[in-house]
């Protein structure tokens, strides 16, 4: 069986601050790291693998030169080859521009099952993995929380707020992966030298996809959407802040002020 | 040319989901600044007879897709319908909830017709000169706000979170309600459902409460939430959490507030033990009014409530409960 992983390197937003005087992100020392719904996907591939000897798994992801690292990391869990899609062209692109060109990098290489994260920390959008499988042509099934194979399908736990469903699709499809699906493993000490000693990292930039991307539809100009402006929030106006009261006082302070508000 | 603005309704077991009123909402403030029309989109099995309800809710014409394929949310069915939807009616703006259905039907639905999609919209409205769609979301866990703008294709698509916007009262009026026919063809069932399992937590969706006693990682223990469910009970409400008192482990992710959690409004949010960091601020600080206790005066909370208490939580809250159930 042949999986392939869709990864993307973000900051981790944990770590993110702001510059206080410009309200942009400092990303000067910010760690990155694997996106953890992806980082799941990559070891849901990896389960599959060892299900079904002779699988391999690629781990493909879309960013500037320095998601190498994220992708080195993939290699040394485990994963057999690494392809960096990277180029100015596909730069600045909104979800729809992403997909377009990662689907264009996906039609170069064989694949039976695509796995991607639901989502990713910095932008939380959960569209890129269900706009590839519309660009490819193939059945979904996101919110993963299970997977298993079955024959020539897969038998994926499809998450609800209120229910789950078990479905199964044949392959080839796509899955988005719950950061629950699979508890990433830690990387190896022999697997950290192999993936920078004996695997490689592809890197394709536009010439390579000549002949399965659309230029119209990749990039800033590809993109239907646009941001026309960020800011940081604008913070609450402060309410009333009590300090040095006794419980009883705190108690009698609250409970005049939700009378006042007709709360109670 | 585009026109109206549509809303992706969302029925499960042919109940309508709280997000389609939301939308229906924040959809007829968009379409009276347009002047247009707010059109409902129902899809389902047997579902015509709750089309009224969306009406009732605010929109002037809802448009009734109605087959047993849609019984069960399945993407491919539900993408073609609403693509189907879209093509013959042309809409401006259509908006969808940001829930497990719409964060996957949005998706595949804005790739197929060729539009941009903005996901998780905390505000919507039209520029008032160039009559576009202003979508503004956070990013970056929060931290970041963007507004995009989705100019040249359309229509242009959202999504929106439960509790995010706000349904309007409930009125008399009769919208048209329309059958729209897809021809479905079992091609398009494309998978196959084995087993719906109604996972029915007891636990209760805090995005319908109207008043929540949150705690956070202030409590220190899974024990300090009794006290919570002590002071939620006596006011009506239920209990909530942040992100860390999730994460060690000390009450269920179903009542995470919060970026990666829930997004809440209810009238009265008591946060207690809460920092406050902006992930969680995300989720609540749209809220009637907050009260927070906590004993680091420098907790950001403060920077976001309406009422302040700089104490121990252990000794105010059974205090509180106490003084509540004394009050009528």
């Amino acid at each position: 069986m042949k999986i392939v992983v869709c990864a993307k390197q973000v900051p981790d937003t944990t770590e993110v601050k702001l510059d206080p005087k410009t309200g942009t992100l400092i990303r000067d020392g910010v760690p990155s790291i694997i996106n953890p719904d992806d980082k799941a996907g990559i070891e849901a591939a990896l389960q599959l693998k060892e299900k079904c000897p002779g699988s391999t798994v690629t781990v493909l992801s879309m960013g500037p030169a320095q998601a190498d690292v994220a992708l080195r990391e993939a290699l040394a869990m485990g994963c057999d080859e690494a392809i960096l899609v990277t180029d100015r062209a596909f730069g600045g692109a909104d979800t729809w521009a992403t997909s377009s060109t990662i689907a264009a990098a996906l039609k170069k290489i064989d694949y039976d099952v695509i796995i991607t994260g639901r989502q990713a920390i910095d932008g939380d959008t959960a569209q890129v993995g269900p706009q590839i499988a519309e660009h490819l042509g193939l059945p979904q099934v996101s919110y993963a929380e299970n997977v298993e194979i079955d024959g020539d399908c897969l038998k994926v736990q499809r998450q609800f707020e209120d229910r789950y469903h078990i479905i199964k699709v044949k392959m080839p499809c796509v899955i988005t992966a719950l950061a629950e699906l699979a508890e990433p493993r830690y990387m190896t000490v022999g697997g950290i030298v192999d993936a920078y000693d004996s695997k490689e990292v592809k890197v394709w930039g536009l010439e390579d996809l000549k002949d399965t991307v659309d230029e119209a539809n990749i990039g800033l100009k590809g993109s239907p959407t646009r941001v026309k402006q960020s800011f940081t929030k604008q913070p609450k106006a402060a309410g009333t802040v009590l300090k040095d009261l006794t419980p009883d006082e705190a108690v009698d302070a609250i409970v005049a002020k939700l009378k006042e508000k007709y709360i109670i | 040319m585009s026109k109206n603005v549509f809303v992706i309704a969302e029925q499960r077991d042919g109940k309508i989901m709280k997000v389609s009123y939301e939308l229906i909402g924040k959809a007829r403030e968009l379409a009276n600044d347009l002047g247009q029309d707010v059109v409902a989109v129902l899809m389902g099995s047997g579902v015509e007879a709750v089309a009224g309800d969306l009406a009732k809710a605010g929109a002037d014409k809802v448009i009734v897709v109605d087959d047993p394929i849609l019984a069960e949310y399945v993407t491919e069915p539900y993408a073609k319908a609403t693509t189907a939807v879209i093509k013959a009616n042309d809409p401006e703006i259509v908006l969808f909830g940001a829930s497990s259905i719409g964060r996957d039907l949005a998706p595949r639905v804005s790739a197929r017709i060729h539009t941009g999609l903005t996901a998780d919209c905390t505000k919507l409205e039209i520029d008032p000169e160039t009559k576009l769609l202003n979508m503004t979301r956070p990013a970056f866990g929060g931290n970041i706000m963007a507004t995009i703008l989705c100019a040249d294709h359309r229509p242009q698509m959202a999504t929106v979170r439960p509790g995010v916007m706000q349904a309007l009262e409930s009125c008399d009026k009769v919208g048209t309600v329309e059958k729209f026919v897809v021809e479905f063809t079992p091609a398009d069932m494309n998978v196959e459902i084995c087993e719906v399992v109604k996972t029915d937590k007891k636990s209760v969706d805090i995005t319908e409460a109207k008043i929540l006693v949150a705690g956070g990682r202030g409590l220190g223990s899974a024990e300090g939430f009794a006290q919570l469910k002590d002071l939620a009970n006596v006011l009506g409400g239920e209990v909530a959490a942040s992100r860390a008192a999730v994460d060690s482990g000390w009450i269920e992710k179903d009542l995470q507030v919060g970026q990666t959690g829930k997004t809440v409004r209810p009238d009265l949010y008591v946060a207690c033990g809460i920092s406050g960091a902006i992930q969680h601020a995300a989720g609540m600080e749209e809220s009637e009014f907050i009260v927070a206790i906590n004993k680091e005066e420098s907790a950001p909370i403060f920077g976001i409530c309406d009422l302040g208490i700089v104490g121990d939580l252990n000794k105010i809250v059974p205090k509180l409960t106490e003084a509540l159930k004394k009050v009528d």
